[in-house]
This record gives C-alpha cells, structure tokens and sequence, in this order.
C-alpha cells in the first residue's frame, strides 16, 4: 500500500532529524563553523558600534549561508554514500516526498543553528534589536528560498565527480537574490525603518520562495531519475 | 564525413561582412557624440553584444525545457552551443561597458543593477561548465545541464529586480531623456542607424557562432561514438 504524501514526507524528516539527534555531526560542525565565521569578521571588518550598525545583516547572512552549505553537502552526502538515496529511490513513495522531507529536514537544521547563533550575536554585540518579529520573519523566508534550491542543487552536486566542491559555486549565483532582499530587509528593521521601506525586499522573497519551491519540487524528478 | 552546409559557409561570408559594415558604421559614419566624443562609439557594440548574449540565455533556457520534455539530445547541444557562445558575449559586452565606463563614470566598474546582474549572470555560466564538466554521463549530463540553465534563467530577472532596489546609474538610452547626467544621450538618425546596423550584424554573427558549435557538438559525438566502437571490437 503506497502511504500517504504526508506521511511520507514526515517519514524522511524523522529519519533525517533522529539521525541527527543521535550523532549531532552536522549540527555541531554548523555551529562551530558559524562562531568562526563571526569571529573572523569581528576582526576582518573591526566591528565596532558605528561598523556594526551597517553590517550586522550582512554578517548574520553571509554567516549563514555558508553554514548552510555544510549541511546542505552533509545532508546529501549521507544518503549517497551509504547508498540510502537508492533505497529511498525504491520506496513506493512520491519522489517529491523525498524531496519535501529532505528541505523540511535542511530547514530545521539551518533554523536550529539560526536559533543559537542570533542570541549568541546579541550576546556578543550587544544587539538586541535582531529580536524582532520582522527579523525573524525575513529570516525564516530567506531560509526557506535557500533551503530549496539548496536542497534540490545539493542533489545534483553529490552526483558530480567533484561533489562537495561545486555546491556553493552551484548554489551562490541562483541564491544571491535571497541573500540580497534578505540583507536589505533585515539591514532596515535593525535600524528601525519604515514598514514601506521592507516591502519590497520582502515582496520579493516571497515571490522567490513561491517560484522556487514550486521549480524544485518540479525539477528533482529529473536529478534523482536513473 | 559529413560535409560543412553550403548555407553555413554563406552565413560565415555574410556575418564577416556584416561585421565589417558594422565596424564601418560605428567608426566611421556614426556622428561623434557631443560630450563624451569618441569613446561612445564603443555603445553600438556594447548594445549589439549584449543583445545577442540576452538572447542566447533566452534560448538556453528554451532548450532546456525542450530537452526536458523530448529528451532529444539534440537539444542538448543546441542548449550548450547558445550558453557558450551568450557567455563568450556577455564577457565581450561587459569589457566593452568597462572602456566606455571609464571616461564616462570616472571609474571601470560600479556595483549597478546590470552591471552586477551581468556579472552574476557570467558566474551561473561558469557554473554550468563546471556541472557539465563533473559529470561523465551524457544524458545525465544534458538532463543537469537543462535544469541547471532553467533555475538559472528564473533567478536572474529576479536577481535585476532586487538589485534595483539599491539605485541605477545605468544610463537608460532608449526612451529616456532624464538619463543624460549619467551618461546617456539623446540619439541622432545616423545614431540609431547605426545602432540597428550592430545589431542587425550581431544577430548573424550569433546565428553562425550557434551552427558552428551545434555542428561541432554532433561532430564530437560522432567521434565519441566511433571511439567506443573501435575499442569494442
């Protein structure tokens, strides 16, 4: 009996997060990685209180996306080396299940790390002004535009002979809307701009994310089929 | 052997000439622009280049959707022949834009919406090549290449429009006459003559450059394929 499309979706996020939970690997190198990143910025840009209120955005992004990265790459590692993706592959499921529950997944994981870097962030700079709701809603429509086309080109990469490498080269040109609209939404709420000042920004990431979820959910038939 | 197509060594003649008359419009007939004189020259080529390398992507992308559905590879080298020879442009209009940005914005390179568009845009070529280059099979290939252009192809209008936010000092010739501080200007007949000249020659040139590379594209696959058998036996 082929189960349901929800059912099978949560089934891969379970199996992704229990995974998780019992080695933590890819949290935990997400995590160190973000705390190096900022602290290399912290001396790459001196940021003092006048630096940092231009560029706490753009550190916060750049941070996590190349986090992202990592566990992107993992994420799918794991499933080809093992030869699990074959197994999944072979499940009376929906292909697009497999994909929906590996983004739900790499959705999580970038999330938790976000959920432990910004108190971090704050702690460290003294910026409480990350604690918004606006923020935190542009970072949850960033990770999501991310997330998805992450997910469905880190298939694509793990398949390539030269894998891990090609998935930021892959990933950055398609992504670098999100990270633009995302700096330039969240670089305005921290200095408390006006409503009108975001909605551009925040328009457009949301017709990203439509788009974009919608084109990966449509194109990863094509990258897993043998 | 297959034989080159008599039509396709008309094409190379006809785009050699084309360019040749192109050359001679923009140098020669073109009128000299009053404020930034000769160096604007350098637009009816700047235009015609990044027209063709537009269409080029546009025709990637529409490849790519065909390969998908068809599974022809003959798409497949159509899709490569156009983002080779759009790339090849691009870079050629983006250095010509860099000569004509010098005098005029007092600087080679400014982080302006098509300049930064172009540029990411030259940065998801690159990547396809790289794709391609990492994987051995040819359908799956050709099936990563079409996805790879396709989710190029969407994001860069999207890419354009987020960076439009920041502000343009990309002079917007055509139809705007409040760009003249930037660097735009108002074209004179004999201008606009010209500028339809290039692109007009540009266009045959793109349609030549595209023939050559899907014929070469077979052609490598022939030889390929004649490999494997001689190995075989």
């Amino acid at each position: 009996m082929k189960p349901s499309f929800l059912k099978a979706t949560l089934a891969i996020v379970q199996k992704d997060l229990a995974a998780e939970f019992r080695s933590r690997e890819l949290l935990t190198a997400m995590l160190t990685f973000s705390v190096l990143v900022i602290l290399i910025f912290n001396f790459a840009l001196d940021l003092n209180i006048d630096v940092r209120q231009k560029v706490t955005a753009g550190v916060l992004w750049t941070t996590f996306a190349f986090a992202g990265t990592l566990g992107l790459n993992r994420s799918m590692a794991v499933e080809k080396d093992r030869g699990c993706m074959d197994g999944l592959l072979l499940a009376p499921v929906d292909r697009s299940a497999i994909f929906f529950g590996k983004a739900i997944s790499n959705l999580a994981f970038m999330l938790i790390v976000e959920a432990i870097v910004l108190p971090l962030y704050a702690f460290f700079y003294n910026e409480f002004r990350i604690f918004q709701l606006e923020f935190i809603a542009v970072l949850l429509l960033g990770s999501i535009g991310y997330i998805a086309v992450g997910t469905l080109l880190s298939a694509m990469a793990v398949q390539t002979r030269t894998r891990e490498i090609l998935l930021p080269i892959l990933l950055f040109p398609i992504v670098v809307p999100v990270l633009i609209a995302s700096v330039l939404a969240s670089g305005a709420i921290i200095i408390g701009a006006e409503f009108s000042e975001i909605r551009a920004p925040l328009n457009l990431l949301i017709v990203y994310d439509v788009i974009f979820i919608a084109v990966s959910f449509m194109f990863f038939d094509f990258i897993v089929e043998e | 052997m297959q034989k080159k197509p008599i039509l396709l060594t008309i094409l190379d003649v006809l785009s050699i000439i084309a360019i040749g008359v192109a050359t001679y419009f923009a140098l020669v007939f073109a009128p000299t622009e009053l404020v930034m004189g000769e160096v604007q020259r350098v637009f009816y080529f700047h235009v015609g280049t990044g027209w063709v390398a537009l269409l080029g992507f546009i025709i990637a992308s529409i490849a790519g959707i065909a390969y998908l559905i068809s599974k022809n590879m003959m798409w497949d080298r159509f899709g490569l022949a156009a983002v080779e020879v759009s790339a090849m442009f691009f870079l050629i209009t983006i250095i010509l834009g860099s000569i004509w940005a010098r005098p005029a914005w007092n600087t080679w390179w400014t982080w302006d919406v098509r300049l930064t568009t172009a540029a990411i845009t030259e940065l998801i070529f690159i990547a396809y090549f790289m794709l391609r280059q990492g994987i051995e099979d040819p359908e799956k290939r050709a099936r990563f290449g079409a996805v790879y252009t396709l989710l190029g192809g969407l994001s860069a209008p999207i890419t354009f429009m987020v960076i439009r936010l920041f502000r343009s000092i990309h002079p917007v010739v055509v139809g705007n006459p409040s760009a003249a501080a930037q660097g735009g200007f108002d074209m004179s007949p004999d201008m606009r003559n010209t500028l339809f000249v290039a692109l007009i020659a540009f266009t045959i040139l793109f349609i030549d450059f595209i023939w050559h590379r899907v014929r070469l594209g077979g052609l490598q696959e022939k030889v390929e394929q004649l490999k494997l058998k001689t190995l075989g036996e």
